[in-house]
């Protein structure tokens, strides 16, 4: 079988604004998949191009094996995004939201999975409530059911969790992994980076419309070797060691090592300056300082 | 298809929810028009020979009327759809440029019926003869807020803000429709004004609406049919090829 979406060296231009350039990015059927990247990296674009929202001024993105301009509507069935804006039709309950929706995609009886998701995003008691009585929170889970009328294979959310409370968050996650587990391809995006973490398998991070890393995320994580220590001393820092001092905190002095092998060597020179160590920590990395690493410039 | 179904119920749910603005309005609106017209000039004019100029307004405010909230359907949903955001879930499904077209149109086309119908219906004991020609009644109801639908599509994807759909409107739309002999034969015109309503579609509309109900008009229904009808394929040619081309949709 192919792949889940293929993006082929894809860019676009708004007017002198570069908002991808040349980004490739293969994903495979069951993967959970995270884009990161700062604000206006072109992550919205990218979904938006893959959803036949926009135009890509060259390249081109098949989901499942269709393309998405020749084949639009196979690649469309295929597909289920949550747009990153909060939108809704007024004049509508969510029931009847959820029952248009099904109808756009040729679908006529399916108040049995629109049930089912009713009850899976805690909406059931609100089925027959009108969309703008309802809170954003509320209306994001309205959205990402509307996403998954048609059960597409592949499902896109865009910072899905923005402006939601930690219950939503929590089970949203949760419900998005059951989707995973049943063979769903999840890409998703958000600023949360904890939540790309504990829940991504791969991740991509574009910077103004580059893509600077596409990689497992326990190779990322790798990555970012370098480590920082915090000791607690029962003496001055010894002048050898003072180039490796990045901060104090707490009585306590951070050194960073290009590697953790290099604890060796710190160790040796306190002890040959009669410190002794009262306290050590090592700094675990997270994506997160990873993250920061690599828009700063960093080398990945 | 079922995408098109759908759609086209959902903008017929859309205006009927709130009906009382959308089709009782408008045929109230047309009342005030029949009254106050009808009382001004009733005992002055002779529109045709044997038809009364109270008879004479009621085709043409009913095709003004259907005309303009034709118009006002398919545009008004699909700017706040845009300016609101929604439409997006309409460019997400596998729904074809066609579909899209059709639901709009062919759901402004039963908004402009209902406001006809209404009107009529109204309006009919000023002294509206039954027609004499029923079948060119209904092909130009159908045909000429089909038209007026077509416009409010084009219209609706053109605008970006509720302004320049207003400025549509203003200066497109109500100036067609009230210089189209809603009011007049056009025979009794000067020659300058008289070539000017020979421009105007909505003329057409009108002349071919009334034949159907007095079996004669200012132009043969034939000449009529053959403007509306190519106006609605050309309007639609162009509707069809901006939605396909995703023009201000699809960046
Ligand atoms: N329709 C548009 N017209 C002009 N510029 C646009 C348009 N859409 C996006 N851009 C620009 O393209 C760049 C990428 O935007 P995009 O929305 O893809 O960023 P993003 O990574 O999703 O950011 P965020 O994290 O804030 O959602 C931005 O500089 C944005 O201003
Ligand atoms: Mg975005």
């Amino acid at each position: 079988m192919g792949s889940a979406i293929e993006i082929k060296a894809v860019s676009k231009r708004y007017g002198a604004l570069q908002a991808l350039d040349d980004v490739s990015i293969t994903v495979e059927p069951g993967e959970f998949f995270a884009l990161l990247g700062p604000n206006g990296a072109g992550k919205t674009t990218l979904i938006s191009a893959m959803a036949g929202l926009s135009r890509p001024d060259s390249g081109s993105i098949q989901i499942m094996g269709h393309d998405v301009i020749r084949d639009f509507r196979a690649a469309r069935m295929s597909l289920g995004v949550v747009p990153q804006e909060l939108v809704f039709d007024p004049f509508l309950s969510v029931r009847e939201t959820l029952r248009f929706q099904s109808g756009y995609f040729g679908l006529t009886r399916n108040d049995d999975w629109i049930d089912e998701l009713l009850s899976k995003l805690g909406l059931a008691d609100k089925a027959n409530v009108n969309l703008r009585a309802l809170s954003g929170g509320m209306k994001r889970r309205v959205m990402v059911a509307q996403a998954l009328v048609h059960r597409p294979p592949v499902m896109v959310l865009d910072e899905p969790t923005a402006g939601v409370d930690v219950e939503l968050r929590q089970s949203l996650w949760t419900f998005v992994k059951e989707l995973n587990e049943a063979g769903h391809t999840i890409v998703l995006t958000t600023h949360y980076l904890e939540e790309a973490e504990a829940l991504c398998n791969r991740i991509a991070m574009l910077k103004r419309g580059k893509l600077v890393a596409l990689e497992s995320k326990d190779k990322l994580l790798q990555h970012g070797k370098e480590r920082e220590v915090a000791f607690k001393l029962n003496g001055p820092l010894p002048d050898t060691l003072l180039p490796r001092k990045v901060r104090e905190e707490d009585g306590r002095i951070v050194l960073k090592l290009p590697d953790i092998a290099q604890l060796e060597q710190v160790l040796a020179a306190l002890r040959e300056a009669g410190v002794a160590v009262r306290e050590l920590n090592v700094i675990e990395v997270d994506l997160e300082s990873v993250f920061v690493n690599m828009m700063h410039g960093g080398q990945v | 298809m079922q995408g098109f179904l759908t759609l086209f119920r959902k903008e017929l749910v859309r205006f009927w929810k709130v009906a009382f603005q959308t089709v009782a309005a408008p045929v109230l609106t047309a009342l005030m028009y029949q009254l106050i017209f009808s009382h001004v000039l009733s005992r002055h004019v002779e529109a045709y020979p044997g038809v009364s100029y109270t008879a004479f307004l009621i085709p043409g405010l009913a095709m003004m009327s259907m005309a303009q909230n034709a118009f006002a359907n398919s545009s008004s949903s699909l700017i706040q759809s845009k300016i609101t955001g929604n439409i997006v879930f309409l460019l997400l499904p596998p729904l074809t440029a066609l579909e899209f077209f059709a639901a709009y149109m062919l759901a402004s086309i039963v908004r402009g019926m209902a406001v006809g119908a209404g009107v009529l219906l109204v309006t009919a004991w000023f002294g509206l003869p039954l027609p004499s020609h029923p079948l060119w009644v209904l092909l130009f109801a159908i045909l000429g807020c089909g038209v007026l639908g077509t416009l409010g599509v084009i219209a609706g994807i053109w605008a970006e803000k509720f302004d320049q759909l207003a400025a549509f409107q203003n200066f497109l739309i109500m100036p067609l429709t009230f210089l189209s002999g809603v009011f007049y034969s056009i025979n009794s015109l000067p020659p300058f004004w008289y070539a000017v309503s020979h421009a105007n579609p909505v003329f057409f509309m009108i002349d071919g609406f009334r034949y159907g109900f007095f079996g004669q008009a200012d132009v043969s229904p034939w000449l009529s049919l053959s403007v509306v009808g190519g106006s609605f394929i050309l309007l639609s040619g162009l509707a069809l090829w901006l939605i396909k081309s995703g023009y201000k949709l699809r960046h």
